[in-house]
């Protein structure tokens, strides 16, 4: 099931200050409004992060739930030492991940550095289902103009990719500037034309669970299509809580706009049970609609070949091992 | 013919690991009679710097970590240290010229002292700390928090028994230790410490330095990383404890003078049951305030 | 599959070895009793799990016998240290046989196994450590001069929790000295019974436990003998009552932990999430049974509505069945005659005008269950806004202000915990002066811990359980008495 697409036709700033019931669009009406969110307990939180963490997921539902959390991952690479061969490498193990079993699904997508696009496009073709997401602006720290973070966008568009996944900037939005943050993100979006956008807001950076929550409005306000917890460069990445919170978000953003907004957690997600854990928790959250890797994805490298392990292990009735799973590039995640 | 012995090397315990000392040094251990016991490692002041590196490394999660937890961590010390116990007799017993009898007596004692410490755990909160009923609309709680890094002087006599009591209320209450062992008898000492190793105590919680105390104490009393000292062992040395006290002056270090006759120092009787002081000792207080009001 | 379902997740009965019938537990031995006998059920399939023993006043007097002795010769001489490695011991074999005692109170009570698994089985073995450590510190808790034992304490604990009850009652009357005769409620005998074995393992010196199982007769025959010298009682207010009532102008005392109607107040600017959260977590956990149970959710009025819609899609999430199964999290209702009163008070709260919702989930054939229950439109004068209901049942009233909020939380005879929920400090603390309950939870609920003191104003009950509070009704202090 999907939400009507959001009408492009009417800008952001526009649709901002109608949801506000602002005439003028300020820093603080915009801090007013976010400020205004009902605030986040972090132990109640962790506590129902936990809680989600001890649902048992066995049998029938554990190879449902594998094979849903292989579709759902953006297989990454976002190494200074990337080369064409890499980006092949990963194309091909994307396309293919299990070739023990073709049946494996397909990853959603991979998610490469612009300069890496034609590589990708080249290696997947047009109809294999994996999507090409781009980082750009200025990945990972976000801090350059936006001249260049725009052209950063353009480039990756212009070569091809179906989404784009960008940082915002941490530095205005810890200061306070949510002016300058939501106009960046309306800007980037306008940019990406028909390539979805991705709203990074580096989580481990914010801090904060109430940070997290007004971080995730204000990405859904300035026009992302999924918010996206963090760039995989930081420790703490991708936790539990911090995606309950995110699920929360996009649920309550349903309820006020009717427009759905996808969810991606990246970076620490290493095992299965984690990724199920995951899972359970937008199930349990935000609702079936986002069991679907067009609205939830795992920003994920090593996840993929636990997955493979745990779905072989399912499959032979044995445990498997490293020899047993293909490995392109051996992952230093 | 009787079995050739494999013979035992003892180093120091840091950070979790045990190295031998950065000096390379040893120093021979004899028993009560004089004969020949082993090589310990002979610390440095390397060693001590090394060592309360670890023990600030070590000191936030294990005082963070929740009472429960400590105290769990703890008594499952003593539980270890009660499966050796046969090998602490006969090295105590070896160390301090002691018969079989008083020597299991004293381990004995010990393993129960480490008991009843581990119990005071999720205790000492409730009657160290309390609500102050202050003359306006304020919540007003004060509660006792670590004070962080001890450095520590075992005492010289009682290879086990004081070491322990000096130790465990040191690190019950989520400080971090740095103990210099007895001089001359110090292999009790460092099968307590394998003891540690063995009991999910975290990697540098509690760090062990065999050897002459005079050489790293005085390093210790003036380094300004550690928040407490602990002079205990000070008695049965040559080293002034006026002189460590006076250097810890530098930092306003919490100091734990040794028992006194007078004004010079001397071993004290382990067998007393002990008081809540040498937790207190270790100990900040702080208190919090927050109104109350619709 | 097309959309997430989780398959059956059981845990496995097998780690649990049910025998067809169990005795008394006298003197350190299990003995037959001279009384009838009664069948303990599962309330999940009513399928029978073992015959009980029906503990006659004789059996009583034995047990209270050989308490009083072990008392005398055993564990009055013993010194503290001592009795607190005991207490040790049993606590580490309960870390031990945790996942044994989780199913088998799973099976016995109803209740979920990863509320027996997580909370109440590891909280039981904290309790046995925390007081382990007490028991040769006396003198610093404050206590009074010179504090020392009763000697024989009668205890007599409900159904909801029965592990947790058992360890809340012995663990503080072992390490003050005491000696205990202890009657599990007549449907949860089963980890009573598996808790003396822990006791035999322990080689605690027989006479020190005794656990007596039988239904109300029993319990009067405890709370009577001349021979017992302190009475602890948790269950319901009537039965406080009349334990009051009999122990007057005798030297015995008391302590009781009875029934509450817990107010559970949500403000405007509470985090909405994680109060949702506190609510299931407040009467719905445990199935409700629980007397310290959020079960009056005081909301402010401007934010009624959204509360009521969050909690209402919340509650779908909600896995209603199974016990033993990992996911399930409201499990079944103790027994039939509860299943009755909780019907009963439910059909009054519609006769009485508020409306009823429940999740509509399904329910499995055999046994007991209730569907998880909101009540809105609810007046502080209906019958669901005053009496414990003690099932999966949440009554939901509104107030305007903090003052309205403290005046409807404090107007009923109970007095047991109450919920604040709010992002503001000073208010939390202003509201926690006001409310006249023994546990105050801010922005959490149904937190235990066995540092904790637990324990209830007014009607509620006296004295507490845990902390360092929890002793003194353990002790005597002072010159003779």
């Amino acid at each position: 099931m999907s939400s009507p697409a959001p009408d492009t036709a009417v800008d952001a700033t526009t649709r901002a200050r109608d949801l506000l019931g602002v005439s003028r669009l300020t820093n603080s009406a915009l801090t007013a409004w976010l400020h205004g969110l009902p605030g986040v307990d972090q132990v109640g939180c962790d506590g129902r992060a936990a809680a989600l963490g001890t649902r048992s997921i066995k049998n029938e539902s554990k190879k449902w739930a594998i094979d849903l959390a292989i579709s759902m991952i953006d297989l990454t690479t976002l190494e200074g030492a990337d080369t064409p061969g890499k980006v092949r490498g990963l194309c091909a193990k994307a396309l293919t991940p299990d070739v023990s079993d073709l049946a494996t699904p397909r990853t959603a997508a991979v998610c490469v550095y612009g300069d890496m696009v034609a590589t990708a496009r080249e290696a997947l073709g047009t109809d294999s289902g994996v999507k090409i997401a781009a980082v750009a602006t200025a990945f990972p720290s976000g801090r350059a103009s936006m001249d260049v973070k725009l052209a950063d966008t353009r480039e990756a568009v212009d070569a091809g990719a179906d989404e784009i996944d960008m940082v915002i900037d941490r530095g205005a939005f810890l200061m306070g500037d949510y002016l300058t943050v939501f106009h960046q993100i309306a800007d980037i979006k306008r940019a990406c034309g028909d390539a979805r956008l991705k709203v990074i807001m580096e989580t481990g950076e914010l801090v904060t669970y109430d940070n997290v929550r007004r971080a995730s409005w204000l990405s859904m306000l300035a026009g992302g299509d999924f918010i996206k917890t963090s760039t995989g460069k930081v420790s703490p990445a991708a936790t539990l809580p911090v995606t309950v919170i995110m699920l929360e978000a996009v649920r309550d953003w349903l309820t006020l706009t009717g427009e759905m907004i996808g969810v991606k957690p990246a970076g620490g997600i290493r095992t299965s049970k984690d990724a199920i854990k995951f899972l359970v928790a937008v199930h349990e959250v935000a609702g079936e609609e986002w069991l679907d890797n067009q609205w939830f994805r795992f920003g994920a490298s090593s996840l993929l070949n636990d997955l493979l392990l745990q779905r072989q292990r399912m499959r032979i009735g044995a445990y498997s091992g490293a020899d047993y799973i293909t490995d392109d590039a051996p992952s230093l995640y | 013919m009787s079995r050739v012995e494999v013979k035992k090397t003892y180093k120091l315990y840091i950070g979790g690991a045990f190295p031998r000392s950065e000096s390379g040094r040893s120093y021979e251990v004899s028993d009560a009679k004089g004969r020949f016991l082993a090589n310990a490692a002979k610390g440095s002041r390397k060693d001590a710097r090394d060592a309360v590196v670890a023990a600030r490394k070590a000191q936030p999660g294990w005082g963070r970590a929740t009472a429960y937890n400590r105290g769990q961590v703890l008594y499952r010390v003593a539980e270890v240290m009660e499966s050796r116990k046969g090998q602490f007799v006969e090295e105590v017993r070896a160390a301090e010229g002691l018969t079989p009898t008083r020597a299991t007596a004293a381990v004995d004692a010990a393993i129960d002292r480490w008991v009843w410490y581990a119990g005071w755990s999720d205790k000492y909160a409730q009657v160290l700390g309390g609500l102050n009923p202050v003359a306006g609309p304020y919540f007003n709680i004060s509660a006792p928090d670590a004070t962080g890094v001890v450095a520590a002087l075992a005492p010289q006599e009682s290879s086990l028994l004081g070491l322990v009591s000096v130790l465990a209320p040191i690190v019950v209450s989520g400080n971090t230790a740095v103990v210099l062992s007895s001089k001359d008898r110090p292999i009790p000492a460092i099968t307590l410490a394998e003891a540690l190793a063995t009991s999910d105590v975290p990697g540098g919680v509690i760090n062990l330095i065999t050897g002459d105390p005079a050489e790293a104490a005085p390093w210790l009393a003036t380094h300004r990383d550690v928040n407490a000292i602990d002079l205990t062992g000070v008695a049965g040395t040559d080293l002034a404890w006026g002189d460590l006290e006076r250097a810890a002056a530098d930092n306003l270090k919490r100091v734990r003078r040794p028992a006194l006759d007078g004004l010079s120092a001397i071993e004290e009787d382990w067998s007393v049951t002990p008081t809540l002081g040498r937790i207190e000792s270790f100990l900040e207080t702080k208190t919090v305030w927050h109104p109350k009001g619709r | 599959m097309s959309t997430f379902e989780y398959a059956p997740a059981p845990e496995s009965r097998a780690v649990v070895n049910l025998q067809p019938s169990y005795g008394l537990f006298i003197n350190g031995e299990f003995v037959e009793g001279t009384g009838s006998s009664f069948k303990t059920i599962s309330p999940a399939t009513e399928e029978v799990l073992a015959e009980i023993s029906e503990a006659s006043p004789a059996d009583v007097d034995l047990a209270v016998k050989a308490a009083r002795t072990a008392y005398t010769r055993v564990w009055s001489r013993m010194s503290g240290a001592d009795r607190g490695k005991y207490l040790y011991r049993i606590a580490r074999i309960l870390q031990e046989r945790a996942r044994e005692f989780a199913v088998l109170e799973t099976l016995d009570n109803g209740k979920p196994i990863k509320e027996s698994r997580d909370v109440d089985v590891p909280i039981a073995a904290a309790h046995f450590f925390y007081h382990a450590g007490w028991a040769d510190k006396l003198e610093y808790a404050a206590l009074g001069p010179n504090p020392r034992p009763h000697g024989v304490v009668g205890q007599v604990i409900p159904w909801n929790f029965p592990m947790l009850m058992l360890a809340w009652k012995i663990a503080p009357a072992l390490a003050t000295g005491n000696t205990v005769v202890l009657k599990p409620a007549e449907t949860t005998p089963l980890t009573a019974l598996l808790f003396a074995e822990v006791c035999q393992q322990a080689d605690l010196p027989p006479g020190v436990v005794n656990i007596v199982t039988g239904a109300g007769t029993t319990g009067q025959a405890i709370v009577d003998h001349p021979g017992v010298d302190k009475i602890a009682f948790t269950g319901s207010t009537g039965v406080g009552k009349a334990i009051a009532r009999a122990i007057a102008g005798t030297p015995k005392k008391a302590t009781l932990e009875l029934g509450g109607k817990a107010a559970n107040i949500i403000f405007d600017d509470a985090p909405i999430d994680q109060a949702v959260e506190g609510i299931i977590n407040g009467i719905f956990f445990n199935q409700g049974h629980v007397c310290c149970a959020g079960s009056r959710l005081l909301v402010q009025e401007s934010i009624a509505e959204e509360v009521e819609a969050r909690l209402k899609r919340r509650l779908q999430t909600l896995r209603v069945g199974d016990p033993l199964d990992k996911n399930t999290d409201v499990g079944a209702i103790n027994s039939g005659a509860q299943l009755a009163r909780i019907t009963e008070l439910v059909a009054a709260g519609v006769a009485e005008g508020a409306e009823r919702w429940d999740t509509g989930c399904p329910l499995p054939e055999k046994g007991f269950w209730f569907r998880p229950t909101v009540f809105t439109g609810v007046s502080q004068t209906h019958r669901i806004a005053q009496e414990e209901i003690f099932g999966p049942v949440v009554s939901m009233l509104t107030f305007r202000t903090p003052q309205e909020a403290v005046a409807k939380a404090n107007n009923t005879p109970y007095g047991l915990s109450a919920g604040i929920w709010t992002e503001k400090g000073s208010r939390i603390l202003w509201m926690a002066d006001q409310l006249r309950a023994g546990v105050i939870w801010a922005n959490t609920f149904n937190r235990f811990d066995p540092t904790s003191p637990f324990g209830g104003y007014k009607e509620s009950g006296y004295g507490r359980e845990g902390g360092r509070h929890g002793l003194s009704a353990y002790v005597v202090t002072g010159g003779p008495q």
